[in-house]
């Protein structure tokens, strides 16, 4: 360990190897004293294999990187009655153990503390590719990740289809889903205006 | 059938409920605690004695215990001799070689009632806090998919995406880089969304509950990346969690080059299984939700991923139909933890005000404190250490004249930014239902005590 502890002590500035990746170098904290490290390479860890890496996922709105496989509303409400149902509801409407999916076009404008605007897939999410990403990664809550690829573009399908989204004879595939045009698509704000009080 | 209600009244209605039912059931378990200890004396030394008598009428300050449990939870239950001089007490190291706390305290963190206890999230007790650290095993959770448990010699960190060479980690080679040691708070995002519309929970525990203080250790996340190297037009870095939510946050490369660090450690000792364990993205001053717990893979990207947790939730809904997206910040707030909700005062006379004081971007520099409702404000005192993206004490002298008053603080951080009224905020953001934009309320708080010393929640 003693060539690790040496080598804060080396004086050497890292600045211009961070700022090299890009780094602000900015020491905002003045507890991160990234300054005081040497800069280069380590060399710890390994390379991981190409299984490896593949082992992971995670779709962007863009679409890359999504499986083959694809569903049919068909397929996806069988997915959804043994899958679903139990906690999201028959009619996706929700119960106490699971979001409700559905519906809630038309409340997001809202300035009274009476009503409660209904966010679902089908109101709220801007894109259709976080939809399958979610449901393949953490759905069905009792057996997360537990979903064919198949199974997952049905079901995205059929909870599409009931929200009136996509037809009901449209299949979804790598293709088509990032093609879907969410309703709240451009319900979206960024940066972050604050702060936005004097 | 049904028509189904336009709007999710009954739903919001029922989440709000479950809250303040949780908190009742943590009330009573005060108040009974209370009537049980009435007839044995003071155990406690100092201000929780003070707390203790001062309170005994409105029930706060007691020891709420688990029903039928032999000590509180952290405690182990030893017979209490009559005379503490004349008996030998406990063996040396009998506890194991891990020590717990005294078995006469029992403040607990309490869950909020939500259907799921997988899903959910518990409060910190920062009526009865001292100093700035949160103790480990009172820091505030939010979970998605319940506590996962890592062997953390079988667990791996993959860096990958738009980098010279993939990488993979193991806490071996985490444990050999270059570390670093901040002391800091995580506040969730949610922190306070009963209190938009209007004062919903009793305690400082419901309403401020979701901050917490501990001293991170790990690697800075700028190193973890340099053995990577980054390649040109990556903006972004997608942090993974291997719970069974595994997960997902999009992070802006430059925080990951700033401040941001993976922390194994926590008050001096490995982070604690509800806090990540092995290991936790830390991004100082940014909401709780993205410092991905049980962290495991970080991918470089060109885009953000919208992720779950980055669209449907952790967005704020603006009156406008308009939700902010990425609104990583945590703005300055402070919250006076005594008096506070359901507390009693004895009598007019002399009391020292204090709370926590915090900000995500940088030092609070100042704290006033009103006990007319904001008609009216002086400086507290700043009590050090006052370290930047921490919880920092303030302290004020108060001569109570017995009548009615409310108790507000107000902080100000190094870049001027002043805490702002409630309504400041809903002016601008609106109050799109019961529970407004739900993230990011950093308003002034306000405890109102009446003329027979009882201290209650208001907006004022
Ligand atoms: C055991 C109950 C349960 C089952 C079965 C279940 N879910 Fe869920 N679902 C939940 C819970 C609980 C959440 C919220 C999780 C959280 O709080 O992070 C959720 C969240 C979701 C969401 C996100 C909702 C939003 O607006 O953020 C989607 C989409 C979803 N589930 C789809 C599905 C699909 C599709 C299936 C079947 C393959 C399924 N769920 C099965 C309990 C369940």
């Amino acid at each position: 360990m003693f060539t690790l502890r040496t080598a804060k002590w080396l004086g050497v500035s890292a600045c211009a190897a961070l700022l090299a990746a890009g780094c602000a170098a900015t020491q905002r904290s003045g507890e991160v004293p990234q300054s005081a490290y040497a800069g280069g390479k380590l060399n710890l860890g390994t390379a991981p294999t190409t299984a490896e890496i593949a082992h992971y996922f995670s779709y962007p709105a863009d679409g890359r990187g999504l499986p083959s496989g694809s569903g049919s509303y068909a397929q996806g409400e069988k997915v959804y009655q043994t899958k679903c149902l139990a906690c999201h509801g028959d009619k996706l409407q929700g119960t106490p153990l699971g979001d409700r999916l559905i519906g809630g076009r038309g409340t997001l404008v809202n300035n009274s503390p009476a009503k409660a605007p209904v966010k679902t897939v089908e109101s709220y999410w801007p894109y259709a590719t976080s939809v399958f990403d979610y449901v393949k990664r953490a759905m069905p809550f009792n057996a997360p990740g537990s979903l064919s690829d198949d199974e997952a573009y049905a079901v995205v399908a059929y909870i599409l289809g009931e929200a009136n989204i996509v037809a009901k004879n449209e299949v979804i595939n790598a293709g088509t889903l990032a093609r879907v045009q969410m309703p709240n698509r451009n319900g979206f704000v960024s940066p972050d205006p604050r702060p936005d009080v004097p | 059938m049904k028509t189904q209600d336009p709007y999710d009244n009954e739903k919001t209605r029922r989440k709000i409920e479950a809250m303040v039912e949780a908190e009742e059931r943590y009330l009573a378990a005060l108040r009974r605690e209370r009537l049980e200890s009435e007839a044995t004396p003071l155990r406690i030394t100092g201000r929780r004695t003070f707390l203790a008598a001062a309170a005994a009428a409105a029930g706060i300050g007691g020891l709420p215990r688990i029903a039928g449990a032999a000590a509180p939870p952290g405690a182990v239950e030893r017979p209490v001799p009559a005379d503490p001089t004349k008996v030998q007490g406990t063996p040396t190291n009998d506890d194991g070689g891990y020590g717990s706390r005294s078995q006469f305290e029992s403040e607990a963190r309490w869950r909020f009632g939500t259907p799921t206890k997988e899903s959910s999230w518990t409060m910190t007790p920062l009526e009865h806090g001292m100093g700035i650290i949160t103790p480990s095993g009172l820091h505030f959770e939010r979970h998605h998919g319940g506590i996962t448990t890592i062997d953390p010699s079988r667990h791996t960190l993959l860096v990958h995406g738009m980098v010279e060479q993939a990488k993979k980690y193991s806490m071996a080679d985490i444990h050999r880089f270059p570390s670093i040691s901040r002391t800091m708070f995580i506040e969730c995002s949610g922190n306070g969304l009963t209190e938009w519309s209007k004062p919903t929970l009793k305690t400082v525990q419901g309403t401020h509950g979701l901050t917490s203080t501990s001293e991170w250790t790990g690697v800075p996340l700028a190193l973890l990346l340099r053995e990577s190297g980054i390649k040109p037009g990556a903006k972004w870095v997608l942090a993974e969690g291997a719970d069974a939510a595994v997960m997902t946050r999009s992070i802006p490369l430059d925080k990951c080059l700033d401040d941001a660090f993976i922390a194994y450690g926590q008050n001096g000792e490995a982070i604690r299984p509800e806090q990540g364990y092995p290991i936790r993205l830390m991004l100082p001053g940014w909401e709780g939700n993205t410092h991905i717990k049980w962290l495991r893979r970080l991918e470089v990207s060109d885009v953000p991923y919208q992720t779950r947790e980055e669209t449907s939730k952790y967005t704020d809904l603006m009156a406008n139909g308009i939700a902010r997206q990425f609104t990583f910040v945590m703005e300055a707030k402070s919250v006076i933890t005594f008096p506070s909700g359901e507390m009693k005062l004895p009598g007019p006379g002399f009391y020292e005000v204090t709370g926590i004081a915090w900000s995500g971007r940088g030092k609070i520099t100042r704290l006033e404190v009103s006990a007319d409702g904001g008609k009216t404000w002086a400086d507290a005192h700043l009590q050090g250490p006052v370290l930047p993206i921490c919880h920092t004490r303030f302290r004020f002298p108060w001569l109570w004249d017995g009548k009615p008053a409310v108790l507000q603080s107000r902080a100000t951080d190094e870049t001027g930014y002043v805490q702002p009224m409630l309504k400041q905020l809903t002016d601008v953001r609106g109050l799109n239902g019961p529970i407004g934009s739900i993230y990011h309320l950093n308003a002034v708080q306000s405890w109102a005590v009446a003329a027979d010393g009882s201290v209650t929640n208001v907006h004022a």
